[in-house]
């Protein structure tokens, strides 16, 4: 690996280091830590929050149950389905629309409406071809904010049932949602999309610029650049962990990612918020030992992936090597494997891309993933099969570390003699339950659509061999995982991908978080055994290690055989 | 009168645990015998369906079996060698199991008949209320009968003790052979039927209907008849039924997989791929668990009328235990005696002896036992003296000699009293002696005497009388604190004494002067802080806080209504078993986690003997996942299957004697059980297999 690409990785280490603890103290106060109910910056967000509860008649005093906490969720979710459906349905004929983008197709449209609700963010199409700009606006940006908020609120009430002892309610979630947005994504956002803005990143309202081109050698004479409000919803597609970005390429696209920095700049954000959630979580549980060995986990997990991405792609395709191709590092290469990688960021900055973006659900993309090697490409495939853990998208990673260390802590747990207990909550038959529906939701949300591809000849597109099947499966655990990137050479637009991978994502979303807040339902009810020497701890390295060992396993039994006829043989073939 | 002495009684010495009636160690070759049996009679599907992961192993088991048969006349003798084999160990794989659910339900299920054989029908003689009696069978008795049993008859029922007094053999119970005494009143009152009256008359008030006694209970629990999924057994059950439809939908997307691929599999091959996916180690393992825990709490004489209450053993958080009986014994001892200034100690000696010459009371014999044996004193005798006994009135006892001289002994406020009420002087000086022999824990007597009824009375000194605390102890107490658990001694003691005691003994916090809604009080108080309690009683007063505590262990020799409130029973009526049974609750969940981890971790290994065979044919590149270099992709494919049904044979006997189990923190017995169960559940496959492999392979049988 080059020098500045470890330089790139270290510095944003120091930047997370630096920026992650003061903001998950401060989301802490937004949830409620403090005993007065008080946060900063009360004086100006007070008023606007109380604004909009007046607007949407929200009684924010009054407290849910778990099962209404989700159903409100639940319609919430509903409701912005059938808005966004109906919004593309509708766009060739409203406004903002400059560049006169046709309707989308119903099929299309559902899946679109669903991919950007769940935060998956997944696109069948090309946004720059097919969206206008309103719908870019009022609808993708701000389900950006709002299915992040709304994910952050699953974390909160899942934390408040662990907190919280013999009680019934988990919060309002119409209070969490309203805050988060108010007090922790917008202000954030804005911040970013400035810096972005300053860095390059389109902000209009124009429809195409047409732009003579330099190189005359080709047919093509005049380009059409689409332009539009991009940079303000680049920021949140970062933050909120959407990854769903205007243009096709993606982080890839300049107007999106204009330099290295803002490459950094990124990765930084879309990393921030799923990690400052597990130093919250340590303030909110009163133990912030806790978190760390949490926040160890998911750090751990995602270095591993980092560097091994990193490195498969710097090592490049061994066949061009045995053709007499240059990959090495050289003053006047970056050297790796550069197919459908940016000269800008290189193999290595592509690979530091791909695993925190596979690992936070984000699935904005900087390079092509399809053209990784197929072990560089297997790594974010597996970092996805892993359930989004590493950190995880904002709220859902978090809940799904806890998921993992309630299992952990229930196998482990029988093993020290005790009825298993989780920060001084018994994890009995109720809650392993769901524990069990969680964890089967995503391989049910994956593996019956992805092998129905396989053999169905109406389904196959494009690929065949291993690396087909590669793309099949990272498709469907993108879309199962709720994260959004692709192995985009497969055509997703038709009839059938665009209704099992709609399907998909509706599963993975929901089948987890409906079970997460039911557990933190279960456990508010339930009173504190105080930890005594004969409790396991939870905030040791061990248990760190028993988590990810339990994660691994799981994911790795249950994925095994399909990557070894995916990646791992494609990769025995090379 | 003539004073005789009587050997100071020895501390008890602890008791020799003797093993419930009809016990047999765990492989009697007679149990083997039943439960091979048993293990054949289990396959009935509708027995299997109650364990979903072993009911999909026989569903396995029958298609293979059928594919096999089917392709019996078309296929090379190879294949067919090689899905007889399959189909072969699928079935053993089940069988193996159920052997092991049968062999932990064997020494209960021999227990029982043993059993059952004192259970025979005996008649009762019914005393009528006119005073007359009838006779009636023991099977038509009815609650609130009078019974008269007389020696060498057997108890017809379960019964209270309304009259007389006897010696009773409840070794057909308890498998102890030493009568215990039973009588009318008290705390002693409980008798069982099915027990032997050895002396005397006694007249019994029956309190339960045939059919419902404690044999019928004890009996149901022995054979396990109704046993019960236990709340941990159920969450673990629900673990393994997800594992194993994550495992069922790996399996069946492979093949969609593989048709992509162009390798398609056989249906035998899917089929032994899912069974060594499948958690079948635990999942066969898992009621012989719990069974085994249970028999084991049998075997220490404690009947458990729930696993439930097992299990809450094992998470008990705090112990409350009786000073008297459980942390010390009892009866307290004369160590010292404390003489005032101007009396020599020999003189107090003296009078403490004399004082206590007709004291039968165990303290009463060992002031004399100290007197003779320190100070070397003799007992001289008085025919003529009279006894003056213990009163509530004067709390005082003592003797007048003929000689005129008066002695006293008693506890220090009485004697004051008594003492200046009779115009004498009391010094001052004692008090604090007192209140020193209290702090220590002990109990201060003070000795009075006067030569004459007429002169003052004298006061001589104090008697130290010291509780002893039982032998190691502290050892337990310290080891319950390693596991995290908090002992509290309950005690009718002064706040004083009690708090020397405590520290005598390193309990970790007292309840002294305690009343029974005291103790309720506590038990409520720890609970609401989300501690689980357990405790023993036998007292009636006892039962409400019985059944208030998560686990309430009933000593046999208590009232019928501690029995009836406790959700445990100990025939040895011995208190110290309390922390016997927190280990054997703890020692039971510990082997299910443990057994789960080496289950799940086994997987590992079975992927890369199966997987590389699956598709090494098709695919060759895939042969670089082989990492064992087995030999052929059958041999691999049997070797699994074989080694994933002999594993549950071989650890059989590790699910019927348990994990061992020691006192530590639980950070340590958790790292010591990963190292073992996971790590070694990875590698162990790996040998394991290779072995296999080799053996199938020098057999030729498949190729």
């Amino acid at each position: 690996m080059s020098w500045q690409a470890i330089v790139q990785g270290l510095v944003l280490i120091a930047m997370l280091a630096v920026a992650v603890p003061p903001l998950g103290k401060y989301m802490a106060a937004v949830y409620g830590v403090r005993a007065d109910g008080s946060a900063p910056g009360d004086r100006f967000f007070g008023p606007v929050e109380r604004f909009i509860y007046r607007l949407c008649r929200i009684d924010h005093k009054r407290e849910q149950r778990w099962n209404v906490y989700a159903l409100s969720l639940v319609a919430f979710s509903v409701m912005s389905v059938l808005f966004l459906y109906a919004l593309l349905r509708l766009q060739g004929s409203l406004f903002f629309n400059p560049t006169d983008r046709q309707s989308v197709s119903p099929m299309g449209s559902f899946n679109a409406a669903i991919s950007f609700v769940t935060n998956t963010n997944w696109q069948w199409f090309s946004g720059e071809a097919a969206i206008s700009h309103l719908s870019q606006m009022i609808g993708f940006t701000v389900q950006n904010f709002v299915s992040a908020a709304a994910g952050m609120a699953v974390v909160v009430g899942l934390i408040r049932g662990i907190t919280r002892k013999r009680s019934r309610t988990i919060g309002n979630f119409w209070v969490d949602l309203t805050r988060t947005v108010v007090r922790i994504l917008l202000p954030l956002a804005l911040v970013f999309t400035v810096v972005l803005i300053s860095q390059g990143a389109v902000q209009n309202l124009h429809g195409n610029t047409t732009a003579t081109t330099i190189d005359k050698t080709t047919q093509v004479t005049t380009q059409a650049i689409p332009g539009g409000p991009f940079a303000s919803q680049e920021a949140i597609k970062e933050l909120g962990t959407n990854g769903g970005g205007p243009y096709n390429a993606n982080s890839a696209h300049p107007f999106e990612n204009p330099n290295p920095v803002t490459n950094i700049l990124e990765i930084f954000s879309l990393l921030l918020i799923p990690l400052s959630l597990v130093s919250m979580f340590g303030r909110l549980v009163g133990d912030r030992r806790q978190a760390r060995i949490l926040l160890a986990v998911m750090v751990g997990i995602l270095m591993v992936f980092t560097v091994f991405t990193m490195l498969a792609e710097q090592n490049g395709n061994p066949k061009l090597t045995t053709a007499g191709v240059d990959q090495s590092i050289s003053t006047t290469q970056s050297g790796g494997n550069m197919e459908g990688k940016e000269l800008r960021f290189g193999a290595a900055g592509c690979g530091l891309f791909a695993a925190p973006t596979t690992g936070t659900s984000t699935g904005a993309v900087n390079c092509m993933h399809d053209s990784f090697t197929p072990l560089g490409g297997m790594a974010p495939m597996m970092h996805m099969m892993l359930g989004e853990i590493s950190p995880g998208g904002v709220g859902v990673g978090l809940v799904g570390v806890l998921i993992m260390a309630l299992l952990a802590v229930f196998i482990a747990g029988l093993m020290v003699g005790r009825t298993p207990e989780y920060l001084g909550k018994k994890i009995q038959a109720a809650e392993m339950k769901l524990v069990a529906i969680y964890i089967l939701a995503m391989p049910f949300a994956m593996k019956p659509f992805a092998a129905a591809s396989a053999v169905l000849k109406s389904a196959n597109t494009y690929q065949s061999g291993p690396h087909g099947l590669s793309e099949i499966l990272y498709n469907f655990a993108s879309t199962a995982n709720n994260n959004g990137s692709a192995f985009a050479y497969q055509g997703t637009g038709t009839q059938w991908y665009t209704t099992t991978q709609g399907l998909s994502m509706l599963m993975g979303r929901f089948l987890t978080i409906i079970p997460a807040l039911a557990i933190g339902g279960a456990l508010v009810r339930k009173p504190k055994v105080p930890a005594t020497v004969g409790t396991m701890p939870t905030h040791t390295a061990l248990f760190g290690f028993l988590v990810a060992g339990v994660a691994i396993i799981v994911a790795g039994l249950t994925f095994f055989p399909a990557l070894a006829l995916g990646p791992i043989l494609e990769h025995f073939s090379l | 009168m003539t004073a005789t002495l009587q050997q100071t009684p020895e501390p008890r010495a602890p008791k020799v645990r003797t093993k419930a009636p009809g016990s047999k160690s765990i492989f009697d070759p007679a149990i083997v015998k039943t439960a091979s049996v048993d293990s054949l009679k289990k396959l009935n599907p509708r027995t299997m369906m109650r364990n979903p992961v072993m009911f999909i192993v026989e569903v396995g088991s029958v298609l293979t079996t059928y594919l096999f048969i089917r392709d019996l006349s078309d296929a090379t003798s190879k294949q067919n060698w090689f899905a007889g084999l399959v189909a072969a160990w699928l079935w053993f794989t089940v069988l193996f199991a159920n052997f092991a659910e049968a062999m932990a339900e064997g020494r209960g299920k021999a227990q029982a008949a043993a059993l059952r054989k004192t259970r025979a029908d005996t008649i009762a003689t019914i005393k009528m209320p006119d005073g007359t009696t009838t006779q009636k069978a023991s099977s038509a008795l009815q609650v609130d009968d009078l019974c008269i049993v007389i020696a060498g008859e057997i108890i017809p029922g379960d019964g209270e003790v309304v009259e007389g007094i006897a010696t009773v053999d409840e070794s057909a119970i308890t498998g102890e052979s030493a009568p215990v005494i039973r009588e009318s009143g008290g705390d002693r009152s409980a008798v069982t039927g099915g027990t032997r009256v050895l002396s005397d008359r006694i007249v019994v008030r029956i309190t339960a209907k045939p059919g419902e006694t404690f044999l019928d209970r004890m009996i149901a629990l022995v054979e396990g008849a109704n046993r019960q999924k236990t709340p941990n057994e159920i969450a673990l059950s629900i673990l393994l039924a997800g594992l194993t439809i994550l495992f069922l939908l790996a399996v069946t997307t492979l093949q969609p997989f593989a048709i992509y691929s162009g390798a398609p599999q056989s249906i035998i091959v899917l089929i032994a791929l899912l069974v060594c996916l499948i958690p079948t180690t635990i999942g066969g393992l898992l009621s012989a668990i719990g069974i085994a825990g249970m028999d084991r709490l049998v075997q220490r004489n404690v009947l458990a009328m729930s696993g439930r209450a097992v299990e809450a053993a094992g998470d008990c958080t705090t112990l409350l235990l009786d000073k008297t009986g459980t942390i010390t014994y009892g009866s307290r001892q004369a160590s010292e005696f404390i003489p005032v200034t101007g009396v020599s100690a020999s003189d107090l000696a003296e009078g403490a002896l004399v004082s206590s010459l007709a004291d039968e009371t165990p303290e009463g014999r060992s002031i004399v036992e100290l007197g003779l044996h320190d100070f070397g004193l003799t007992i001289v005798e008085d025919a003529n003296a009279v006894l003056v006994p213990f009163t509530a009135q004067t709390r005082m006892s003592g003797m007048d000699m003929s000689s005129g001289r008066q002695v006293r002994k008693g506890a220090a406020d009485s004697v004051r009293r008594f003492v200046e009420a009779e115009g004498g002087s009391f010094p001052l000086e004692v008090l604090p002696v007192v209140e020193r022999v209290s702090k220590d824990g002990a109990t201060p007597l003070v000795v009075i005497d006067r030569s004459t009824p007429a002169a003052p009375w004298r006061v001589l000194g104090v008697i130290r009388l010291k509780d002893t605390v039982k032998a190691g102890m502290r050892e337990r107490f310290d080891q319950m604190r390693a596991m995290g658990i908090r002992t509290i001694m309950i005690t009718g003691d002064n706040p004083l004494t009690a708090a020397a005691i405590a520290d005598e003994a390193g309990v970790d916090g007292f309840l002294a002067e305690a009343t029974p809604e005291d103790k309720m009080a506590l038990i409520k108080r720890e609970q609401a802080g989300g501690n689980l309690v357990a405790m023993t009683g036998d007292g009636t007063n006892d039962a409400p806080a019985l059944a208030q505590a998560d686990v309430g262990v009933a000593m046999n020799t208590g009232t019928q209504a501690a029995k009836e409130a406790g959700n445990m029973v100990d025939l040895d009526s011995n208190p110290t078993k309390l922390i016997e049974i927190v280990e054997v609750g703890k020692q039971l969940l510990i082997t299910r986690g443990s057994l789960t981890t080496f289950s799940i971790a086994n997987d590992v290994a079975k992927y890369f003997a199966i997987i590389p065979a699956m598709f090494s044919g098709v695919l060759p590149v895939l042969n670089r996942l082989n990492v064992m270099k087995l030999d052929s992709p059958r041999s691999a494919i049997l070797s699994a299957v074989i080694f994933n049904a002999l594993i549950i044979i071989i650890l059989v006997p590790l699910a019927l004697r348990g994990v061992k189990f020691r006192a530590e923190a639980a950070s340590l017995v958790l790292r010591r059980n990963l190292l073992v169960y996971r790590v070694g559940g990875i590698i162990a496959p790996f040998i394991g297999i290779k072995l296999i492999d080799l053996l199938v392979t020098v057999t030729g049988v498949v190729k």
